[in-house]
C-alpha cells in the first residue's frame, strides 16, 4: 500500500500554524510542500534533500547570513518576507558580487495565520525572483505560542565575485569620496509611524529592495569603487562609524549634500532623533578614488535605484577615526558611535 | 511655515555671527550660561562655538530635566518596577540613566520588570486602562514644560476613575536652580565664576512667561535673553546679551516672542497649581538639596501619588565623588578638567549626571566636540 500524505488538507485561508507543523511527520512535510516547494519553486529546492548542492561560476564565494525579526510584520513599502531577501543579497552584493542562492530558516510561533504565513512567503518568493537569486534549501521550526513574535526569519546568501577585484573598508584610502545612493531614512521612519503607541500618519514607504542591479552597473562603470555598504541598522552615521575605524581614517561629512525627504526630517524633528542614524533598506555607501567620483555618480543617478544619489563626503587620515560634519548652519560636529538605540528627548 | 529648518538657515547664521564679532569688545572676555539642555544640545548640534569670537564662552547650565535626577529617584522607580510589580512608564531618554550600582531601567526591563517607554503621558494612562489588573505608574519627570501634561492626565485619571493609576512625581522647577547658582559661593562671593547673562529656557518659558526672570535680573544685575532652541535663535540671543553687557544693562529680554509672553500659559499654570505643590527642598543631582525647587501632588489627589500608594525604601545611592560635575553645571570647571570624562565616563558607561543624556554637558562635548579636545 501507498505510503499515504497527511490526510487532513491545508487550510491556507482561515488555518494556523499549530505545534505539529514543526514536528517532523507528515504535517510539516505538507507545510513545507505545499508553501515553500510550490511558491519558491525551483528543480534544487524541488529535490527536497537535506542540503543543496550547487554548481558556482569561477571566482571567490561570497557568503552572508541575516535575522530577521522585524516588527510589524507588514510595513509600507514591504514585509518581513521581502526584508529577508533584500536584506541578505545586499549584503552579498555590497563585495562586488553577484549574489546566486538563498537558504531560508523560519520560526514560526503557534497559533500564527496561515494566510498571512502565505502573503510572506509570496512576498519572499518575488523579491527572490527580482533579485535573480533560489531559494535553494530551508528549514521550519514552530515555537509555542508567547515564544516567538509571530515570524522569525533568517536567511543565508551565497555568490560568487567573478571580475576577481577585492573590494572593502581596508581598499579605503585618504581623499576618497563617499556617495550614497539615495534619500537616507525611510525604512526607519515608515517603521516607527507603526509602532505601537507612537502611530502618526507619513506617506513614506522603506525603501526596502535589492541592490544586486544598481551595484552591478556601479562596479561595471567603474570598477575602482573600493567599498560599499548598505547602511542598515543604525542608519549611516552607525554605518560610517565602523567603516572608519576597520579602514583606519577619519570621515568627513556635508550635512548641506545629505539627501533626506522633508517627511523623513519632519518625523525625525517631532520624535527627537537625528536622520543619520535611522535605519535604510534599500541604500548603499559607495567609496570611491576622488578622480572617478563624478563620473560613477552620475552613473548612479540614471540607475533608477540612484537617482537621488549624491557625494557627501570624504576620506581624511585621521587616526582618531572620528566621523565629522560640517552642518548646514555653517560649524562642525562629529557624527559619533550610536549607543543603543536612538531615545527620543524629553525637550 | 513648517518649523523644521526655517531657523536653521546657515547665510542668516553667518549675518549674526558677523554682527556679533562686530559687537564684542577685543579686550573683554564674555561669559554667558544657556540654562536648558536643549540649548545645550542646539550649540554642539549645529556647531555653534565654530561660529562665535574667542572671547565668548558658554557654560552649560543645569537644565536637562534627565541629568538633574538625583541616584535615589532612579532607584526608586526601579524598587516600583522590580518589587512592586508595577507597569512602570517612562520617557525615552530616561531609560538609560544609571542609579546605585549602575542599575537603570533599561537593565531592570531586562531582567524583566514590566517597564514601557511611552511618548506622553497620556500613553500611560491608556496602558492603565487596558490594564485593569494592573497597577501602572508614570515616572513623571521634567521642568515646567511637561508639568501641565502629567496634571492634566491626573485630573482625567480622576474624572475616569482610573483607580490603578498612579504618578511617581519628579517635576521640579527652573527658577529655584537658577538662583542656586547665582547664590552659590563661586558666583557669588568669590567672583571664581564670571557669569555675564543667561540664554532664558525656550519652552519652559512658554509655560511660566518671561516675568519669572525679573527677579534675576534686578537682583543679581545679570542680563537675560529667553531663546528658542533652535540654532538662529541661540546666535541671535548671544548677540542680545553681548549689547546688553556692553551698555551695563541687565533687563530680562524675549527673543522668542512666536512662543513667549510675560504672563506665560495662564491655563497651564492654573492646571499645574491645582494638583501640585511645592516641596520644602528637592535633591538635584550636581547641585544638591535646593529649596523648594521639586513639586509634589496635592494631598487632595493623594490617591493618585505614587509615593503614597506604594511604600518605597530609602535609597541610600550617591554620586561618584570623583565626578565634577557639580562645578560643571555652575560653570566653575568644563567637561575636559574632570579625571573621569571620555575615561571611566563616556555616554556608553556615564557616571555623572552631565553624561547621561545627550543634552548633559559632558556628553554634547564628548558625542559632539571630542574631535576638539
Amino acid at each position: 500500500m501507498k505510503n499515504n500524505p497527511y490526510s487532513q488538507t491545508l487550510d491556507l485561508k482561515n488555518g494556523r500554524v499549530e505545534m505539529i507543523h514543526g514536528a517532523g511527520g507528515k504535517a510539516m512535510s505538507q507545510l513545507i510542500e505545499q508553501l515553500f516547494v510550490a511558491r519558491f519553486d525551483n528543480p534544487i529546492l524541488a529535490q527536497q534533500n537535506d542540503q543543496a548542492s550547487l554548481q558556482l561560476p569561477t571566482g571567490k564565494i561570497v557568503m552572508a547570513t541575516d535575522s530577521h525579526v522585524i516588527s510589524p510584520i507588514f510595513f509600507p513599502g514591504g514585509d518581513i518576507g521581502s526584508l529577508s531577501v533584500h536584506g541578505t543579497v545586499n549584503d552579498v552584493v555590497m563585495s562586488g558580487a553577484k549574489a546566486l542562492y538563498l537558504s531560508c530558516g523560519f520560526i514560526l510561533e503557534e497559533g500564527y495565520p496561515l494566510a498571512d504565513l502565505v502573503k510572506i512567503i509570496d512576498s519572499m518568493a518575488k523579491a527572490a525572483n527580482e533579485a535573480g537569486v533560489q531559494i535553494v534549501t530551508g528549514d521550519t521550526k514552530v515555537v509555542e505560542q508567547g515564544k516567538g513574535d509571530g515570524v522569525f526569519i533568517n536567511t543565508t546568501g551565497v555568490g560568487v565575485i567573478t571580475d576577481n577585484i577585492e573590494r572593502g573598508a581596508n581598499k579605503i584610502k585618504p581623499g576618497d569620496k563617499i556617495i550614497v545612493s539615495g534619500s537616507l531614512g525611510d525604512h526607519g521612519v515608515a517603521i516607527m509611524s507603526l509602532r505601537e503607541n507612537l502611530t502618526f500618519e507619513t506617506t513614506i514607504e522603506s525603501d526596502s529592495q535589492s541592490l544586486h542591479d544598481l551595484v552591478s552597473t556601479m562596479t561595471e562603470h567603474t570598477p575602482e569603487v573600493c567599498c560599499m555598504r548598505d547602511p542598515t541598522r543604525g542608519g549611516l552615521a552607525a554605518t560610517l562609524n565602523e567603516i572608519a575605524q576597520q579602514a583606519d581614517v577619519g570621515i568627513q561629512l556635508y550635512e548641506d549634500d545629505m539627501p533626506i525627504k522633508e517627511q523623513v526630517k519632519s518625523a525625525c524633528e517631532f520624535l527627537g532623533l537625528d536622520p543619520l542614524y535611522v535605519a535604510n533598506e534599500g541604500k548603499l555607501i559607495a567609496f570611491c578614488p576622488e578622480e572617478k567620483a563624478e563620473a560613477l555618480l552620475s552613473v548612479m543617478r540614471e540607475h533608477p535605484q540612484g537617482l537621488d544619489a549624491a557625494i557627501v563626503g570624504e576620506v581624511f587620515a585621521d587616526d582618531n577615526n572620528f566621523v565629522q560634519l560640517k552642518t548646514s548652519f555653517g560649524g562642525m560636529r562629529m557624527v559619533d558611535w550610536i549607543n543603543g538605540e536612538q531615545l527620543p528627548r524629553i525637550c | 511655515m513648517k518649523y523644521v529648518d526655517e531657523y536653521r538657515d546657515g547665510k542668516m547664521a553667518k549675518q549674526i555671527a558677523e554682527n556679533i564679532s562686530q559687537a564684542v569688545h577685543s579686550d573683554k572676555t564674555y561669559h554667558f550660561m544657556e540654562f536648558c539642555g536643549g540649548h545645550t544640545h542646539a550649540i554642539f548640534r549645529y556647531g555653534i562655538p565654530d561660529l562665535l569670537p574667542n572671547n565668548i564662552k558658554m557654560i552649560h547650565g543645569p537644565g536637562c530635566p534627565v541629568c538633574i535626577l538625583p541616584i535615589a529617584r532612579i532607584d526608586s522607580a526601579i524598587e516600583l518596577a522590580t518589587e512592586h510589580d508595577v507597569i512602570l512608564c517612562s520617557y525615552g531618554d530616561m531609560m538609560r540613566v544609571p542609579g546605585s550600582k549602575r542599575r537603570s531601567l533599561l537593565k531592570a526591563k531586562a531582567d524583566g520588570a514590566d517597564i514601557r517607554m511611552v511618548y506622553s503621558c497620556a500613553d500611560a494612562l491608556t496602558i492603565a486602562k487596558d490594564n485593569p489588573d494592573r497597577q501602572v505608574v508614570f515616572f513623571a519627570i521634567g521642568f515646567e514644560t511637561t508639568t501641565p501634561p502629567t496634571a492634566l492626565i491626573i485630573q482625567q485619571a480622576q474624572k475616569q476613575q482610573v483607580n490603578n493609576f498612579s504618578v511617581f512625581c519628579n517635576h521640579v522647577l527652573t527658577p529655584s536652580a537658577i538662583s542656586t547658582i547665582l547664590e552659590s559661593p563661586e558666583v557669588r562671593d568669590m567672583g571664581l565664576v564670571p557669569l555675564d547673562g543667561f540664554i532664558g529656557p525656550a519652552h519652559v518659558s512658554t509655560v511660566i512667561g518671561s516675568q519669572p526672570y525679573e527677579y534675576f535680573a534686578q537682583e543679581y544685575q545679570k542680563p537675560v535673553v529667553i531663546a528658542g532652541f533652535e540654532p538662529l535663535d541661540v546666535l541671535q540671543a548671544i548677540l542680545m546679551l553681548v549689547k546688553q553687557v556692553n551698555n551695563g544693562s541687565a533687563i530680562v529680554e524675549n527673543e522668542f516672542t512666536r512662543a513667549v509672553t510675560a504672563e506665560g500659559n495662564l491655563k497651564a499654570k492654573n492646571l499645574v497649581a491645582d494638583i501640585f505643590e511645592m516641596r520644602s527642598e528637592f535633591e538635584w543631582r550636581g547641585l544638591g538639596l535646593v529649596p523648594y525647587s521639586g513639586l509634589r501632588i496635592k494631598a487632595k489627589y493623594q490617591a493618585f501619588d505614587a509615593e503614597k500608594r506604594f511604600t518605597l525604601q530609602p535609597s541610600k545611592g550617591r554620586d561618584n565623588k570623583a565626578c565634577e560635575c557639580p562645578k560643571i553645571l555652575r560653570g566653575v570647571k568644563t567637561p575636559k578638567d574632570c579625571k573621569l570624562f571620555g575615561t571611566k565616563c563616556t555616554p556608553e558607561n556615564p557616571i555623572g549626571s552631565c553624561m547621561v543624556s545627550s543634552e548633559g554637558a559632558c556628553a554634547a562635548y564628548y558625542s559632539y566636540g571630542r574631535y576638539q579636545l
